[in-house]
C-alpha cells in the first residue's frame, strides 16, 4: 500500500501540495512513484512560468512512459528542484520528501477543491 | 479486456514469478519482471531469457516452395544453404510493409519455416495464401503449436550447451540453425539469432519443452526478461519493430534496410514500386537523433527544423547502456545528413538534436 501524509493537500492527478504561508510546495505522491517504476528523467518548469490549476506543467518519466503532471493550484513558479535534474531516483526513494517546484499562489481558495489524505486513499483505493 | 487476449504456453510462469503483464499483439506478454534497467543490463552483460512464443511460424512447402518464397520475401533465397536463416520482409505491391521475418531454409528441400510478428501472423497468412495461385505450395500455420524461448547475451552459449545441453550450439554460426529432437521425437530448432544486439539463440519447440527449458534456465540463474527491455535492447542495436519503423505505410528503403531488398537481384512482390522508389528519389528516411539534452524523445513527437515539423519519432529512449537519449525518426530527406541539427518537441518544449545513425550500441554478434 502507498503511504500518504497528512496535512497536505492531494489531486486527483497524484500531486501532493503542502502549503507554506502563500507557497503551495508541489511534488509527486507515493502511488504515483510507484505506479511509475523507476524514474529516469524529470521534466520539470521554469522559475516565473505563470499556471493555471489544471494545466501541464511538466512529466516524470520512467525507461517505459512519461506521465504528465498537472499544476494543482494556480500561480507562478517560484523555485524548481535542481536536485530532480540529476537524481529522479530520489522521487522513488522518498516522494514526499522531494518536491518538484514551489509555486507563489494567486488564487489560496482553490486549495479547498483537492482532497485531504484519508480522501486521496480511498481514490487510490478505487483506482 | 483479457478474454480477447492469447496467453503463451509459458503465461502461469510469468505469473508465478510476478510479472506485470499488458497486451502485445494480441498476446497478454511480460512487460517486466523486476525492472526494465536490471533486465537489460542481464541481457548486455551475463544472460536473459524471454518468452517469445507469441511469435509466428509459418511452414512453406511444395515443389514450388523456394520460387513462391522468393516471389514474396525481399531478401535472396535461390542458393541459400540448408540451415541458413536470412532477414527481409514482404511487401505489397506498392512497396509499403506486410511485414518484417526470418526465413530458415530447411534441410529437407523444398521446405522453409517463416517467423513472423505476433502482431501479423494472421494477416502474414492471409497473404501468404492469396499470392499462392500458379505455385504447387502448401502453407501451413503452425503457430500455435509452438512455443519460443530466445536465450540472449554473452553468455547465452554458456547456459545453452551446459544448461540445457545444446551440445552443437557452441560451433553454431550466427544466423544458422540445426534441429534437434526431445526423447519422445518432438521437434527442436535451435537458431543463433536475436532481437538484442548480443549474441544468444532462439529456440523453438512444443509447449511442454518450453516449459521444461524455461523452469531449467531459470534455476540456472538466466533473468527471465519482459518485453520492456526487449524493445530497450532491440532499439539500442539499430533493429527496427514493426508498427513504428516498418509498416503498410513505410517502405524498406524509407527505413534505411534496402540491403534486405534485393532490388537489382531478383523479382518479388514489391520490387518494381522500390525500384521507382529508387529512381525518383526518397522523400523521407528513418535516421538516429541523439538529444543533448536529458529530455526522453518518445514514439509520435514531432521533429522539427525551425518551427516546422519535419518527421516524427518512431522509437525513443533514454538509452539505458549508453546513457543518451536518443531515438530514430522518419524525417524528411533535406534533414536526414549525419550531424544536421534538428530539433524534437516534447510536450511544450523543443530541444535541440543532431542526426547520427540508427544503431546507438556496438553489437555483439558472433559472426
Amino acid at each position: 500500500m502507498a503511504k500518504t501524509v497528512d496535512g497536505l493537500y492531494y489531486s486527483e492527478s497524484h500531486e501532493w501540495v503542502k502549503v507554506e504561508g502563500n507557497v503551495a510546495v508541489i511534488g509527486i505522491t507515493d502511488f504515483a512513484q510507484h505506479a511509475m517504476g523507476d524514474l529516469s528523467y524529470v521534466d520539470m518548469p521554469e522559475v516565473d512560468d505563470e499556471l493555471e490549476k489544471g494545466e501541464e506543467f511538466g512529466a516524470v518519466e520512467s525507461v517505459k512512459a512519461a506521465s504528465d503532471l498537472y499544476c494543482p493550484v494556480s500561480g507562478t513558479v517560484i523555485e524548481i528542484n535542481e536536485e530532480l535534474e540529476d537524481a529522479p531516483e530520489l522521487l522513488n526513494q522518498d516522494a514526499f520528501a522531494n518536491w518538484i517546484m514551489k509555486v507563489e499562489m494567486s488564487d489560496p481558495s482553490e486549495l479547498e477543491s483537492l482532497m485531504d489524505a484519508a480522501a486521496y486513499e480511498a481514490m487510490c483505493a478505487d483506482a | 479486456m483479457e478474454d480477447n487476449l492469447f496467453k503463451t504456453c509459458l503465461y502461469d510462469k510469468h505469473i508465478a514469478l510476478g510479472a506485470q503483464m499488458s497486451p502485445f499483439g494480441g498476446f497478454i506478454m511480460p512487460i517486466q519482471y523486476t525492472n526494465i534497467t536490471d533486465e537489460h543490463n542481464a541481457v548486455r552483460h551475463k544472460a536473459g531469457m524471454f518468452d517469445v512464443s507469441h511469435m509466428g511460424e509459418i511452414f512453406v512447402s511444395g515443389p514450388d516452395a523456394e520460387r513462391f518464397v522468393e516471389h514474396v520475401f525481399s531478401n535472396k533465397v535461390a542458393g541459400m544453404e540448408p540451415g541458413k536463416i536470412l532477414y527481409g520482409m514482404m511487401l505489397y505491391p506498392n512497396g509499403t510493409t506486410v511485414d518484417d521475418l526470418l526465413v530458415y531454409r530447411e534441410f529437407e528441400p523444398d521446405h522453409y519455416l517463416l517467423v513472423v510478428n505476433a502482431s501479423n501472423i494472421a494477416k502474414d497468412y492471409d497473404w501468404l495464401c492469396a499470392q499462392k495461385e500458379g505455385f504447387d505450395v502448401t502453407v501451413v500455420n503452425e503457430s500455435d503449436s509452438w512455443g519460443q524461448i530466445a536465450l540472449q547475451g554473452p553468455e547465452a552459449e554458456k547456459y545453452a550447451v551446459e544448461t540445457l545441453g545444446l551440445a552443437k550450439a557452441a560451433g553454431l554460426a550466427f544466423y544458422t540453425y540445426y534441429n534437434d529432437h526431445t526423447a519422445e521425437g518432438s521437434r527442436i530448432i535451435i537458431s543463433r539469432t536475436g532481437y538484442t544486439g548480443e549474441d544468444g539463440f532462439e529456440i523453438y519447440a512444443p509447449h511442454d519443452v518450453i516449459n521444461t527449458m524455461w523452469d531449467t534456465l531459470l534455476a540456472a540463474g538466466v533473468v527471465p526478461c519482459g518485453l520492456g527491455c526487449r524493445d530497450t535492447l532491440r532499439f539500442e542495436a539499430g533493429l527496427p519493430l514493426y508498427g513504428h519503423e516498418l509498416s503498410d505505410e513505410i517502405t524498406p528503403l524509407e527505413a534505411g534496410l534496402g540491403m534486405f531488398a534485393k532490388v537489382k537481384d531478383k523479382d518479388f512482390i514489391g520490387r518494381d514500386a522500390l525500384a521507382a522508389q529508387k529512381e525518383a528519389g526518397l522523400a523521407r528516411k528513418s535516421v538516429g537523433i541523439e538529444l543533448q539534452d536529458k529530455a526522453i524523445p518518445r514514439a509520435g513527437y514531432p521533429v522539427e527544423v525551425g518551427g516546422v515539423q519535419v518527421g516524427v519519432v518512431t522509437t525513443g529512449y533514454r538509452s539505458i547502456s549508453t546513457e543518451r537519449s536518443v531515438c530514430v525518426a522518419m524525417v524528411d530527406k533535406a534533414y536526414t545528413e549525419l550531424g544536421t541539427q534538428v530539433e524534437i518537441r516534447i510536450r511544450k518544449k523543443v530541444f535541440p538534436g543532431i542526426v547520427t545513425k540508427r544503431r546507438f550500441y556496438e553489437t555483439n554478434y558472433k559472426k
